[in-house]
């Protein structure tokens, strides 16, 4: 027999990380007076700081989730929740100090937007330091910038839609994102504009016990299609860092968003994300959510289908190792006839990682033709490792066609004997079955995505023995 | 001698099944392996592959003149061994051809370098051989095969493989008249002075398509009887009871 290699920390590829030369950076900790300085840095019209404001006073009032993943180690106290990496934003990764270049060289972004991306925006810490579009989509008048920067052009589009599909007082975190929040996409696509090749943000906290807020808003309006993909990592640290997102997303009539996450922090990241959509008359809302990395995450998107026919769908892929809690799902609200929607969940748990399925399936009153399907699958890899299947149900109509599968498997003794019989070695034959059980979601990703997870998986995998 | 065991005694977790089993197959043999239930055919056959379930607690078992106890499932596979499993496992999510793909490139790495192209062909050529639809190749390894479908892809495997020694742990079990023809046409396809079997079984039919140089029987975890081919026609008449009394296990 093999020597059991475990996984070390090491094996994260993007744990690297260089000094702090942030240009400026707010104290430790949080209150009004952080909340006023961030709001003053980036210019913002009064009705933004007070809406902040709003948000910072309903994070003091909240209490933490008492369900879910254990976030009983985070000392919001000794977090930094603003730092800005350099002046200004550029259009050319040339034009980048050198080291915020390299680490995206390393990441592998310049290269990915050559290949196969329209547009991208980079964040560091609490900027977002690149942002690029490709003319064509700006000539037929998509929008895809900073938040920020939209709140400065198009103040009357933020105004609209800022906080109305994730409220300001929608939980803990997501207030926290209001008061705090930097840097993020603004995107915006006119009707009957197909944007074919993905939009990508790209997320990248560098310094220790960070917090990093961005904050996106995606109105696509009638018939339009975008695809937006973001990835995120950050070096190894002892101390504790955190990121609280909120993604807001519109589907107008017949619009169809897909929106696909990459989430491999490290493993001192707490990533407690708040993501939802709307989808008007048949809209089509698809979130693809692949969780690797993290310590603990808690992010269950959700799709408000609002109009008839509209569509909803969550892809949600999570992988927990040592020392991880992946608290993940998806939240489906029926509340027009004829709506549709399905939940996938495949998770992975080793090395005494705990990986849960929270979702949550509401119909309203009084509808008609309601149909979803929702099927989680977990498999263990060793028999220290958990996994949780949390399905809400909540339906309060007749006419609904509801189906719920769950499956919990382990790696077998005998599946890995029949494969190391035939040539393959424990963790090769570990990994194939693995890459097994993720085949049929991960064929669902673009081919680029598809193959970065693989690849992920594999590092995740790597000397594990099952 | 290419297999060479000698006063093997396993046990799975404290039950002893082998116990003192020996046994020799010379390169180009094939050799049947007949006993009834529980005397420890498939004991033997997963423990000569390295089943991690079975501990071997005396004994020896040389392969091409090597002694393989401590040696992992996939190098005794690289070494020329081949398990044609009784009940061959699901693997859902990986498809055959992935799978016999990274197999192939593994156990076939000293026949130069591998070309995709000339693999397919031949895993095709091989399902026409086998009578399996060539769809196959895009299923889920073994996921809904019925059980001769999963026997075919054994010996589909062997015939790939081109192994030294195969073991074929009761293959031919639950197969119509048919598919037992195809599986004992694989066989005598590796036939040759490069080419070893154990096939062990429970049935005479087998047996007369492959012809056997030596027949053994195994009762209580030890062979007590060897002999040839016509050893097969005298279970077949007179049973097991005969063989007990004579050795008095």
């Amino acid at each position: 027999m093999s020597e059991a290699l475990t996984l070390d920390i090491g094996e994260y590829k993007y744990g690297f990380a260089f000094p702090d030369r942030s240009v400026f950076k707010t104290r430790r900790g949080l209150d009004e007076e952080i909340v006023r300085t961030i709001s003053q840095l980036k210019n913002e019209p009064e009705w933004m700081l007070q809406y902040r404001l709003k948000g910072l006073h309903a994070f003091q009032r909240k209490r933490m989730p008492n369900w879910g993943a254990d976030l009983s180690d985070i000392n919001f106290d000794e977090i930094y929740y603003y730092a800005k990496p350099t002046e200004g934003r550029k259009e050319r990764w040339e034009e980048l100090p050198e080291e915020i270049r390299a680490t995206y060289d390393r990441i592998g972004i310049p290269e990915a937007e050559r290949k196969f991306l329209a547009g991208v925006g980079a964040q560091y810490d609490s900027e977002i330091v690149y942002h690029n579009i490709r003319t064509d989509l700006e000539r037929k008048g998509v929008i895809f910038c900073a938040p920020e920067d939209a709140v400065r052009d198009y103040p009357e589009l933020v105004r609209k839609y800022f906080g109305t599909v994730v409220p300001f007082n929608d939980n803990k975190f997501a207030a926290l994102n209001t008061a705090v929040w930097s840097g993020g996409s603004f995107i915006y696509v006119p009707p009957g504009v197909q944007v074919e090749i993905p939009l990508q943000a790209y997320f990248r906290i560098n310094l220790e016990s960070f917090g990093q807020f961005e904050r996106t808003l995606i109105i696509a309006d009638e018939g339009s299609f975008v695809h937006y993909i973001e990835g995120c990592t950050a070096p190894i640290y002892s101390r504790n860092s955190l990121h609280s997102a909120v993604v807001e997303i519109l589907a107008l009539k017949g619009a169809r968003v897909r929106y696909t996450t990459i989430q491999n922090w490290s493993n001192n990241v707490y990533n407690l994300v708040t993501k939802r959509a709307v989808a008007y008359e048949e809209a089509v809302v698809e979130w693809v959510d692949g969780n690797i990395g993290s310590k603990r995450t808690m992010k269950y998107p959700a799709v408000y289908l609002m109009g008839p026919k509209a569509h909803g769908e969550v892809l949600s892929i999570a992988f927990a190792g040592k020392g991880q809690e992946q608290d993940t799902g998806g939240k489906i609200v029926h509340t027009a006839s004829d709506t549709s929607s399905i939940i996938t969940s495949k998770s992975i748990s080793k090395d005494g990682g705990i990986a849960s399925y929270r979702g949550l399936i509401k119909v309203y009153p009084n509808l008609t033709g309601i149909k979803s399907h929702v099927v989680c699958d977990a498999l263990l890899l060793d028999p220290q490792s958990k996994t949780n299947t949390y399905p809400y149900i909540e339906i309060e109509s007749e006419d609904v066609s509801m189906e719920h599968e769950a499956r919990v498997s382990r790696i077998s003794e005998e599946q890995l004997f029949y494969l190391r019989s035939r040539g393959l070695s424990e963790s090769e034959a570990s990994l194939m079955i693995v890459n097994g059980f993720l085949d049929p979601l991960v064929k669902q990703l673009p081919l680029e995505y598809a193959v970065e997870l693989n690849r992920l998986i594999e590092l995740e995998m790597e000397g594990s023995v099952g | 001698m290419l297999l060479q065991i000698e006063d093997l005694h396993a046990r799975i977790e404290t039950k002893e099944i082998l116990r003192g089993v020996n046994l020799r197959i010379q390169l180009g043999e094939i050799h049947a392996l007949m006993g009834p239930n529980g005397s420890g055919k498939s004991t033997l056959a997963n423990v000569l592959m390295g089943h991690p379930s079975y501990t071997v607690t005396s004994g020896r078992i040389l392969f091409d003149g090597k002694d393989i106890l401590e040696t992992d499932p996939e190098d005794r596979a690289a070494l020329g061994m081949f398990l044609a499993f009784q009940y061959p496992v699901e693997v859902p999510g990986v498809t055959v051809g992935k799978f016999l793909k990274r197999s192939t490139e593994i156990l076939r790495a000293e026949k130069g370098s591998f070309n995709v192209t000339r693999f397919i062909e031949e895993v095709r050529s091989l399902m026409d051989t086998m009578g399996m639809d060539r769809s196959f190749i895009n299923r889920y390894l073994n996921e809904g095969f019925s059980g001769g479908e999963k026997k075919r892809m054994e010996i589909l495997q062997m015939l790939l493989f081109r192994p030294k020694l195969a073991i074929l742990d009761e293959t031919d079990s639950g197969l119509d008249i048919d598919a037992l023809r195809i599986v004992a046409q694989g066989v005598n396809r590796l036939r040759g002075d490069r080419f070893s079997s154990l096939i062990i079984t429970h049935y005479q039919r087998i047996l007369e398509y492959l012809k056997p140089d030596k027949v053994h029987i195994m009762m209580d975890g030890r062979i007590v009887l060897s002999g040839g081919a016509e050893l097969v026609g005298e279970l077949e008449t007179r049973g097991y009871d005969w063989i007990r009394e004579e050795v008095q296990v």
